[in-house]
């Protein structure tokens, strides 16, 4: 991947991505010290990974896309294939923030909560990531207008992160008096957002709060095939908008 | 070595392109002339595979472009805008090209950096250059990997007269090498020296493709600009444009 190179390189050269990195660890770093207990200091930092990490990755993703146009029509005379030039771009763009993140939020991990929910919750955030990069290489690859592209990313975002709990409450409610477990547990995996709260929160000791969901809940993604299971959503939601993407940049005029 | 078949291409409900044929082969300087928005960057831009055409095939050698590369490898090409990274310093892009392309060092063709004296500013980063320097920059990447053929959009546009020359007398030299040269340009007089076979383009159409002997035969002007515009004349729809052309060539001696 000798394009990547050149990819990363720019990307550390605008010097935002260091600048992230020293803000997750900052971040990371006071939740360990204020807290007395480490999966309290883990909770908090959860959200953080579910929340900011989709934006931050789809923000970045997208702005990088078409600061990168240039580049790109330089690299698409050269005899370069049109499916590793946009490859090249994600593998850039989504090593960055990996490393931001591992550093940010992985070395703190390591340091106070080397543990099963620590890893899990590494896990979770790379996943994040990459599905959210993923996504937005789709929706800048869609559309020429910047505006249009980064507005399709926040909508992405919005939908995973706030609309798509609201619907699933919204059938919930509407369908309270059937046993709905199964199809929630379905429901939520659908999400990667979702998907992640939930392999976290079933390693912390909450759970037992949770009542009987949560006990089939962990019964399920407790057990391998769970673990399987996640990890199998993940890479879908990772190889199919990429794989989207590179078959649009493929027909795209340039 | 190009062979274009009833190239199709509609950008919406424009159509840029309608039935294109031709058969470019080594050693000719084609000049690609036409009235703006007539469709000759959107067959280059076919011929590099930047623009997918809607039907229609194009071979490059014996084999037809379809999402392939590899065959870009023989291609220079210069385009009418130079878009570079902006952050990139210009020594860097060059590193970064030859890194792509990985020939070794002997084929390289670095006589327009030395000439346009581009090595003096490899240090400056890409969005601080001037269009014409932009514009030498394109020239020097199309002529260095020693392709063989050579796809050049307006390549005199916004250089100034030294560096026009400069960039002429290169282009002769490398017909002379027996390369296919395909030039777009308005200005005629500078292709006058050049071209081999014309061809032009109107409304995304082919009107026609004719070696330059037969067209001063047919017309009995010598020179490309006043040969153009006879056969235009006769034509009606094209008076217009032909006049201008005309016209724009009188005034530069």
């Amino acid at each position: 991947m000798r394009i990547s190179k050149y990819v990363l390189y720019d990307i550390l050269k605008n010097k935002i991505i260091i600048g992230l990195t020293i803000l997750l660890f900052i971040i990371s770093m006071s939740l360990f010290r204020l807290e007395e207990n480490e999966n309290k200091a883990l909770l908090s930092l959860l959200n953080i990974v579910l929340i900011v990490l989709p934006l931050v990755s789809l923000v970045f993703a997208t702005i990088h896309y078409y600061n990168s146009y240039e580049f790109i029509e330089l690299m698409l005379s050269q005899p370069v294939s049109r499916g590793r030039i946009l490859l090249s771009e994600f593998t850039g763009v989504s090593l960055s923030l990996l490393c931001s993140f591992w550093i940010g939020v992985g070395i703190p991990v390591f340091f106070y909560s080397f543990s099963n929910t620590g890893m899990s919750l590494l896990f979770t955030g790379s996943c994040l990531i990459l599905i959210f990069t993923s996504l937005a290489f789709l929706s800048s690859v869609s559309s020429r207008d910047k505006a249009r592209g980064i507005g399709a990313a926040l909508l992405l975002w919005f939908y995973f992160s706030l609309l798509y709990d609201g619907l699933i409450l919204m059938i919930l409610f509407a369908f309270s008096d059937y046993p709905l477990e199964k199809i929630t547990l379905i429901l939520s995996a659908l999400n990667p957002i979702d998907l992640g709260r939930i392999f976290i929160m079933l390693k912390m000791d909450i759970s037992a709060l949770m009542g009987y969901t949560g006990a089939l809940y962990k019964d399920f993604f407790g057990s391998t095939s769970g673990m399987l299971f996640t990890s199998a959503i993940m890479i879908i939601w990772i190889a199919v908008p990429l794989w989207l993407a590179t078959r649009k940049f493929k027909k795209k005029d340039l | 070595m190009i062979r274009i078949e009833h190239i199709e291409k509609k950008f919406k409900k424009v159509t840029a392109l309608s039935g294109v044929s031709a058969q470019l082969t080594n050693g000719q300087v084609v000049s690609l002339i036409g009235p703006n928005g007539s469709g000759k960057t959107t067959l280059i831009k076919c011929i590099l595979g930047l623009v997918k055409p809607g039907r229609g095939k194009i071979f490059f050698g014996d084999k037809q472009i379809n999402g392939a590369c590899d065959y870009r490898n023989d291609i220079g090409y210069m385009p009418q805008i130079g878009r570079y990274p902006d952050n990139m310093k210009m020594g860097h892009l060059f590193e970064m090209l030859k890194n792509i392309r990985r020939l070794d060092a002997e084929q390289l063709d670095n006589e327009l950096i030395r000439q346009f004296d581009l090595c003096s500013i490899f240090e400056k980063p890409m969005r601080t250059l001037s269009g014409g320097t932009r514009q030498k920059v394109s020239a020097a990447i199309a002529f260095l990997f020693n392709p063989k053929v050579l796809i050049l959009d307006e390549p005199t546009a916004g250089l100034d007269p030294l560096s026009s020359e400069i960039l002429k007398q290169k282009i002769l030299k490398e017909k002379n090498k027996n390369k296919l040269i395909l030039i777009t340009s308005h200005i005629l007089s500078d292709l006058d020296e050049l071209t081999t076979h014309v061809m032009y383009m109107q409304e995304g159409k082919l009107l026609f493709f004719k070696d330059i002997g037969t067209l001063q035969e047919e017309t009995g002007e010598i020179r490309l600009g006043k040969a153009i515009a006879s056969i235009m004349r006769g034509n009606d729809p094209a008076k217009t444009v032909i006049n201008e052309l005309f016209n724009s060539y009188n005034e530069k001696p």
